[in-house]
């Protein structure tokens, strides 16, 4: 079986953005089908696709649309188009190569679930997204798919652009939702603040990230089995992964979830190419700076969400980042450890003391100045964001980004011991620092 | 046990609670005090440190949890020793200290800090941070009076916070963020709230501190005492002293008053106390204790004996109804009974009034149904405002009012002229032009009513009515303007009588004016709410000389001073030169009277012109108790010794009793209570002992025979002259009172007067914001700086009360329903 393109397919069409070439490629025909459906039948077509969210945590969608608290109304749907996360850049391909098919994802999820009002979070700095979106949107308007009675129907659904102000916190979900009231981008506390029950304004919300909204039109237009025929369930349908580092061909690719490994995306031909100047591998990140780091061993791993969870990290963000034997790992963990820091929203202390402790004390590993006793210290410091560092992680923090920080040390310091031996010199006598 | 109780177990131990409560504050109930730095219990939860989080198990293993942002729930177990918990609690610990520049031994937080107690009792010994710690300019101010040190901060988010969701002034707030994350003001916008010393209280290092408090002292070589600020709500306070000098007030946490917080004018008035300007020994016109003062005519210092014995003579050699006795609002409950008892009982005169005139009258805060301060506030209920801005006279019923409309789903519905510190909140703001509060109160409560009343249309009138079924409905009623008659909003009062279950609140503005009138402190009354005719068969047998007829009001025996019919006038802490609604005549008064004997703490326009001045102890110097709005009984007690020779108005009153000879019978504040417990309507339950036991005190719910009067006849509604501006005067959080004016650190606040115009009314002027314009009434004129002001509706104009640069008095006219002005740059018309 061929595997259809699901999400990119108008990428290569000159005009896809633009409302004329949506529509003459198949645009907004499933909005028309399910406007003749009733809103549990479209709903059901999600649930039976097992779309998996695309923004992270690998949620089904079907799923969390039905966890909004019965009888509470206004309900809102945020499209989580904040995408930050370094090597991530799918969403922002999508919002500026099919901005219309996302426009037509979030129609269709506002009518399964009763929804008029809809709020589009871009990215501060994703300034051609936002006008991609910001056209189409005026165009959805004027085509009588966005707004009052759409396309005649009883139906209205009103589609709010909003965006970011450039921090990547802001992608989290409840961090999103303060920065659309207003509010400094800040996480809020899970429980009690799930957004599906206490969301934007206090209102039940549900939060998708641009890349599973934009599957909706294909389930509706073929069916969700369709979908669910594709990939491994519950890694059903396909996704989009961005690949990044040292290969050869870096980019963003769509393949069959579940099926494909990390072997075929990294070295594959059609994808990423294999490893530049035909170098070796060292090591790769599989899901975005905050899943622990594969290696060699990993790559005939399929890209399945079970199992890559069981193999101790995430496919996350579908950011794929390859790392080549050049590599100085020390320098690498602190250059993700030092992004964590700096995005740290300054919340909670232990991530907004924690992280930057563990930041300064790689720089000074890598300045010389480091002392045996660090690693150890690296370690319990560690310890004390995310207690045990375990996976799934635990946390003293507010939200997971702390714990994030933890993933890359934790991947390396054992692995590259040597690397970090470098810096520190000759095993030396002095006095261990007390690890409480 | 009851369904809303849940049985969780802690530590090994069953234990129950309510359910809904927080982890944190279930387990401190059952005595496991958990750690903590953000969480305080009257504000919302953020869960933003992470020091109180412990391991808890709800049946799925046990996980970390932040016990300030968790609710028990049954059958839960909380485990605050596991291993897991010690490591997670000395983790965050650590990273509290990393960054904390550890100036301990400088800071005034150090031996009451929180994070060094938490540090000493668990934290590590030694830092494992060799890493350069972050810096920030030391201590900036937010404010006048509030240093802000960045580098103690701990991010807790209690400062914001309270700005925030407690009072509304949103003017701190988190900055840049992850490591370099800092609390601060935007730029050019100080932190300008009136609450804003509470933050230093609430923060739980010393990255906030006081200015007045700075350096002043070390927590370990203050006294301390809990006491009773004698504001109209009583707020309660802890007074802390050293070396004999009051140093500092904190709010100390009363569920029925004040929840900890305090206003500024309140929480650094400690300063006027500790001034150089307290009266320290008795002053007498000329012939002092220094020979050579004889032949002056200035005030100064006299024995006790020589003051006294001048004042007694005074006293004996006129008649009863040549004496009079104005003010007393100051004094505790048991110098008021003690100078009522010798003014009524002994002396025989009934021309006593520790009100002043601008104020509800005594039958409306004797006569109504009375409601607390948390029925006020009940959650679901509907609160009626009336007439008067909290925010800027009662700080911290105003804070009460905002908590019950932001959080607990209260009702607000505005009957004011212009905007007040609630409007935010108000679910229905409707601007009754000035003296017609009354008319808009019986519109409101109409079934149907068509078109505009009293300057409000008739949607406004349906919105606000439907929110009135909505729950128990509490009036709270005061006279904010003074240039309307209180006639209408006592005919707003009235109208609301008709309403099931009605209760009020009267929002006073001096002091102890509950006690002074439960103590019988106005013409006609007697101790006990009950009046002078009423209560004759309790008193006659220890107040022989008791009057028969009521006496005169302070206007009243102001314009008989004037005229020369008053032989002897005393000032119980009154200053009518600056408070009496008519300075003319009060200035005459003092002018004229023979012998005008003054108590006060300090020497103000009105004492300066008194021949016999006796120096009082302020509420810091002397037991006793304090009546608040509610008619709540707390105790006040003494800390420090007063300046000089100054004695406690009981004193004062025992020992004049004792030269006019007569034995008074009251040697301490107990004596009152024995006294009056058997012979009072209202205080049976009331004793020394019942005062002192309960940091709520004592609540008298009965009521007494003083029956509210309603205005005879609706107030007539004066006709709107287009060409005309109404005027409203406003009392503001500071102004020229003694006590903001002797603070040093609050004095700057009362500023200048002003003059509040409608954008659209100021346009028409045709003068810069800030010019000075000129007010002309039919009574008199003043010039003031005219600001523009949306919040003033238009054809209103606002004028500061008792602020420098315009007397607001002039324009005044008692009998007048209303007061239009004429508006006019100084340059040349309007
Ligand atoms: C630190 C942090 C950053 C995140 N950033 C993003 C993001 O940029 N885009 C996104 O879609 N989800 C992001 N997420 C995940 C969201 O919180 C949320 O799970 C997601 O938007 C839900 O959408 P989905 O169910 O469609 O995946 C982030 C989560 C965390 C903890
Ligand atoms: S973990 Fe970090 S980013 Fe998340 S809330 Fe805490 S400080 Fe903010
Ligand atoms: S200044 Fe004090 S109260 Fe404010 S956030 Fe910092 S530590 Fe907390
Ligand atoms: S006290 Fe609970 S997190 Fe701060």
């Amino acid at each position: 079986m061929s595997i259809p393109k699901i999400t990119t397919a108008r990428w290569d069409v000159e005009d896809g953005h633009t409302l004329a070439g949506y529509e003459r490629t198949g645009g907004y025909s499933a909005l028309k089908k399910a406007l003749e459906m009733t809103p549990a039948e479209v709903h059901e077509e999600v649930k039976t696709a097992s779309l998996l969210g695309r923004g992270g945590a690998g949620f089904p969608a079907g799923v969390k649309w039905g966890f909004c608290p019965p009888g509470v109304w206004p309900r809102y749907l945020v499209v989580n188009g904040d995408e930050s996360e370094p090597g991530t850049y799918k969403d922002r391909i999508m919002l500026e190569r099919d901005p219309h098919q996302l426009i037509e994802g979030c129609l269709l999820a506002c009518y399964a679930l009763g929804l008029s009002q809809c709020f589009l979070y871009v990215r501060g700095e994703m300034a051609h997204g936002q006008e991609r979106v910001a056209a189409a949107l005026n165009e959805a308007y004027e085509a009588g798919y966005v707004g009052k009675n759409i396309l005649g129907t009883e139906v209205s659904v009103d589609v709010v652009l909003h965006w970011g102000a450039g921090a990547y916190i802001v992608g989290e979900e409840t961090a999103l939702i303060e920065s659309l009231e207003g509010n400094r981008g800040m996480p809020r506390l899970k429980p009690p603040f799930f957004p599906a029950a206490i969301g934007l304004y206090g209102k039940p919300t549900i939060v998708n990230n641009v890349e599973t909204l934009s599957n909706i039109p294909w389930i509706i237009n073929n069916g969700g089995q369709a979908f669910a025929d594709i990939g491994e369930a519950p890694s059903t349908g396909t996704r989009v992964f961005a690949v990044s580092g040292h290969v050869n061909n870096p980019g963003v690719f769509e393949v069959e979830f579940g099926t494909t490994t990390f072997r075929d995306l990294i070295m594959g031909e059609e994808y990423g190419g294999g490893i530049r100047n035909g170098g070796s591998l060292k090591a790769f990140i599989p899901g975005g700076a905050s899943a622990p780091w594969f290696f060699e061993e990993h790559l005939d791993l399929p890209l399945e969400k079970g199992t890559v969870d069981r193999a101790g990290s995430m496919l996350g963000s579908g950011a794929i980042v390859v790392m080549d034997q050049t590599t100085d790992i020390v320098k690498a963990c602190h250059n993700v450890v030092r992004f964590f820091s700096r995005e740290s929203c300054g919340k909670c202390s232990p991530c907004r003391e924690g992280t930057s402790w563990l930041e300064k004390i790689l720089q000074r590993i890598i300045d010389g100045n480091g002392r045996r006793a660090d690693l150890a210290l690296l370690m319990d410091v560690c310890d004390n964001i995310s207690p045990g560092i375990a996976w799934p992680p635990k946390q003293t923090t507010i939200c997971p980004l702390g714990p994030s920080a933890v993933s890359p040390i934790a991947s390396v310091i054992e692995r590259f011991a040597d690397e970090f031996d470098a810096y520190l010199g000759e095993p030396s006598t002095e006095q261990a620092v007390e690890v409480r | 046990m009851s369904d809303d109780m849940v049985t969780f177990n802690v530590d090994g131990n069953e234990v129950s609670a309510p359910a809904g409560k927080l982890v944190i504050e279930a387990c401190e109930d059952a005595g496991v005090y958990i750690p903590r730095f953000c969480h305080h219990e009257r504000m919302n939860p953020v869960g933003m440190c992470r020091m109180c989080i412990v391991e808890v198990d709800t049946g799925r293993g046990p996980a970390l949890q932040p016990s300030c942002m968790l609710t028990v729930s049954d059958g839960m177990i909380v485990d605050t020793q596991s291993d897991v918990t010690k490591k997670a609690q000395d983790g965050v610990l650590e990273f509290l200290l990393v960054n904390h520049p550890l100036d301990c031994p400088v800071c005034d937080k150090g031996g009451e800090c929180p994070l060094q107690d938490q540090t000493m009792a668990y934290g590590p010994g030694e830092s494992r941070f060799v890493e350069e710690k972050r810096h920030y300019e030391k201590p900036i101010p937010v404010n006048d009076n509030v240093y802000l040190d960045r580098e103690r901060c701990i991010l807790c988010d209690r400062c914001t916070r309270f700005a925030d969701e407690v009072v509304g002034d949103p003017l701190i707030h988190f900055m840049d963020r992850g490591n370099q994350t800092q609390v601060n003001t935007f730029p050019d916008e100080p932190f300008a709230s009136y609450f804003s010393g509470n933050v230093v209280q609430i923060c739980p290092v010393g990255a906030l501190t006081a200015k007045p408090y700075r350096f002043k002292a070390r927590p370990w070589d203050l006294a301390e005492v809990d006491s009773t600020y004698p504001n109209a709500m009583g707020d309660r306070i802890n007074v802390q002293s050293s070396r004999d000098q009051v140093l500092r007030f904190q709010g100390v946490d009363s569920d029925a008053v004040n929840w900890g917080w305090l206003a500024d004018k309140e929480r650094f008035s400690f300063e006027a106390l500790q001034s150089d300007n307290r009266i320290g020994s008795p002053l007498m016109r000329g012939g002092g204790l220094n020979k050579a003062d004889a032949d002056g005519d200035e005030l100064v210092a006299a024995s006790w004996s020589q003051a006294l014995g001048s004042a007694a003579k005074a006293i004996a050699d006129t008649t009863p109804d040549k004496v009079g006795f104005v003010g007393g609002a100051r004094l505790s409950n048991e110098a008021q009974y003690a100078w009522t008892k010798l003014a009524k009982g002994l002396v025989g005169t009934d021309n006593v009034d520790a009100q002043l005139g601008d104020e509800l009258p005594p039958h409306a805060l004797l006569g109504l149904p009375r409601a607390t301060v948390a029925e006020a506030c009940q959650p679901g209920g509907v609160i009626v405002l009336i007439g008067c801005d909290p925010k800027e006279t009662l700080g911290t019923l105003y804070i009460r009012l905002r908590h019950a409309v932001v959080e607990d789903g209260a009702k607000l519905i505005e009957i004011t002229p212009t905007d007040t510190g609630l409007t935010n909140v108000a679910s229905a703001s409707l601007r009754a032009r000035p003296g017609e509060a009354g008319t808009v109160a019986r519109a409101l409560l109409a079934e149907t009513v068509s078109g505009h009343i009293g300057g409000v249309d008739e949607d406004a009138l349906a919105t606000a009515r439907d929110l009135l079924g909505s729950g128990p409905v509490t009036v709270v009623l005061g006279r904010g303007s003074l240039s309307e008659s209180v006639d209408s909003v006592l005919e707003a009062a009235d109208a609301f009588l008709d309403v099931d279950g009605v209760r009020f609140l009267q929002a006073i503005g001096r002091g102890n004016t509950m006690g002074a009138l439960d103590m019988g402190m106005s013409p006609g009354l007697l101790p006990g709410r009950t009046s002078l005719a009423a209560g004759q068969d309790a008193f006659s047998d220890l107040w022989p000389q008791l009057p028969n007829s009521d006496g005169m009001n302070t206007a009243a025996m102001l314009e008989a001073g004037a005229a020369g019919n008053l032989d002897v006038l005393v000032l119980l802490g009154a200053d009518p030169i600056n408070d009496a609604l008519d300075p003319a005549v009060a200035a005459k008064a003092l002018a004229t009277v023979p012998t005008v004997i003054a108590v006060d703490l300090f020497v103000n326009d009105s004492v300066s012109k008194a021949h016999v001045v006796f120096p009082a102890a302020a509420f810091t110097e002397s037991s006793g108790s304090h009546t608040n709005l509610e008619g709540r009984i707390t105790a006040i007690r003494q800390k420090v010794t007063p300046p000089g020779t100054a004695r406690s108005d009981l004193v004062i009153a025992a020992e004049l009793a004792r030269r006019l000879g007569h034995d008074l019978g009251l040697e301490t504040p107990s004596d009152v209570w024995e006294e009056l417990g058997p012979r009072s309507a209202v205080h049976g339950d009331v004793s020394s002992a019942a005062i002192e036991a309960d940091v709520d005190g004592v609540l008298i719910t009965a009521t007494g025979r003083v029956a509210f009067a309603p205005p005879d006849q609706a107030v007539s509604r004066e006709p709107v002259n287009a060409y005309a501006l109404r005027l409203v005067t406003a009392r503001r959080m500071f102004d020229n009172g003694t006590m903001v004016q002797q603070s040093p650190h609050l004095a700057g606040f009362a500023g200048q007067a002003s003059l509040r115009v409608n954008p659209y009314d100021f346009n028409r002027v045709g003068v810069a914001d800030g010019e000075e314009v000129r007010v002309s009434a039919p009574k008199g004129s003043v010039n003031v700086a005219a600001r523009v002001d949306p919040g003033v509706p238009k054809g209103i104009v606002v004028l500061d009360y008792n602020r420098s640069g315009a007397d607001a008095r002039v324009l005044l006219d008692p009998g007048a329903t209303s007061i239009d002005i004429r508006l006019e740059s100084k340059g040349g018309k309007a």
